[in-house]
C-alpha cells in the first residue's frame, strides 16, 4: 500500500461519505452544501491520480459554476417545497436498486482490473493540450456549439411560461 | 497505487446516484443524484486514463467533454424546473400530488376567468360597435 493509496482512501472516504449525506439529507440546501463537498472531494481524487487538469476543470466548472446554479433553484424554489423524499417502502427498494448498482458495478470493474498495483502513467498536461487541439478538435468545437445551443435553450425554457403569464395580464 | 480503490469509489457514487434519482420527490434533489452518477462516470475515465499509455490522451479529453456537456445538462434542467415551478408552484415530482395540485387549480380558473373576460371585452366591444 503506497501514500498514494492511503491519501486516496482519505479523500475517497470523505467524497462517498459526502455522497450519501447529499442524497439523504432532509433539508433541501444541507444536500446542495453536501453535493459541494462531494464534488470537491471528487477533484481532490483526480489530483491524488494525478490528473491535475482535470481536478482544475471540475473544481472550476462544478464548485464554481454547477453547485452555484443547483443552490439558487433550490432557494428560487424553497416555497414550493414540501415532503423532499418519496414513501419508507419506496426508499427501501430505491437503496436496494443502489446498492445493487454499487455491487455490480464495483465487482465488474475490480475483476477487470485487478487489485495489483500499477504505475500511474497518464498523459502530461502539454499532451492532453495537443491532443485537445490536434486529434479531438472536432468533437471540441461541437462542445461550443452545443454549449451556444444549451444557452439559447434554457433562456428560452426559462422565459417561455413568464411571457405567457404577462400576455394574459 | 492500485486502481481498485478509484474504481471501487466510482460504483459507490454511482450506486449512491441511482439511490438520489429514485428516492426523491424535488426535482433540483434528483438532479444532485444525476450529478454523482456523471461525477461517478468521469472518475472511471480518469482512473483508466491515469493507469493505461494513451498517446490520445482519451480519458482526460473524454472526462472534459463530459464535464462540460454535465454542465449544458444542468443549465437546460434546471431553465425546466424553474417553468416547471412558475406553472405548477412546486417541484414536486410525484404524480400523486399533481391532481390535487392548487398551483395547477388556480392556474385554471385564472384562465377561466380570463376567458370570460375577454368575452366580456368583445361582448362590450360589440355593443360600444
Amino acid at each position: 500500500m503506497t501514500s498514494r493509496d492511503v491519501l486516496f482512501a482519505a479523500v475517497g472516504l470523505i467524497t462517498a461519505a459526502a455522497a450519501v449525506l447529499s442524497v439523504t439529507s432532509r433539508r433541501v440546501l444541507h444536500a446542495g452544501l453536501w453535493l459541494v463537498v462531494t464534488l470537491g472531494g471528487l477533484a481532490g481524487c483526480y489530483l491524488v491520480l494525478g490528473a491535475e487538469l482535470v481536478a482544475l476543470v471540475q473544481l472550476l466548472v462544478y464548485v464554481g459554476a454547477v453547485v452555484v446554479l443547483v443552490l439558487f433553484a433550490l432557494m428560487l424554489t424553497r416555497s414550493g417545497a414540501g415532503e423532499v423524499d418519496t414513501s419508507m417502502g419506496h426508499r427501501w427498494i430505491a437503496g436496494a436498486v443502489g446498492a445493487g448498482v454499487t455491487v455490480l458495478l464495483g465487482g465488474t470493474l475490480v475483476a477487470a482490473y485487478g487489485w495489483a498495483g500499477r504505475e500511474i502513467a497518464g498523459p502530461s498536461n502539454e499532451q492532453i493540450g495537443e491532443q485537445i487541439f490536434g486529434t479531438w478538435v472536432w468533437p471540441f468545437e461541437l462542445l461550443s456549439l452545443l454549449l451556444l445551443a444549451a444557452l439559447v435553450a434554457a433562456v428560452a425554457v426559462a422565459t417561455t411560461g413568464h411571457r405567457r403569464r404577462e400576455g394574459q395580464r | 497505487m492500485s486502481p481498485a480503490l478509484p474504481l471501487l469509489l466510482a460504483a459507490i457514487l454511482a450506486g449512491v446516484g441511482t439511490y438520489g434519482v429514485l428516492a426523491r420527490r424535488h426535482a433540483v434533489l434528483m438532479l444532485i443524484g444525476v450529478e454523482l452518477m456523471l461525477g461517478a462516470a468521469g472518475l472511471v475515465l480518469v482512473t483508466v486514463g491515469q493507469f493505461s499509455t494513451d498517446p490520445l490522451a482519451s480519458g482526460a479529453v473524454l472526462t472534459l467533454f463530459v464535464i462540460t456537456i454535465a454542465a449544458a445538462e444542468i443549465v437546460v434542467a434546471l431553465a425546466v424546473v424553474m417553468a416547471m415551478f412558475r406553472t405548477r408552484g412546486d417541484v414536486d415530482l410525484t404524480g400523486q400530488a399533481q391532481a390535487d395540485d392548487h398551483g395547477v387549480h388556480r392556474d385554471g380558473e385564472d384562465l377561466h376567468r380570463e376567458h370570460h373576460r375577454s368575452e366580456d371585452h368583445a361582448a362590450r366591444d360589440e355593443v360600444v360597435g
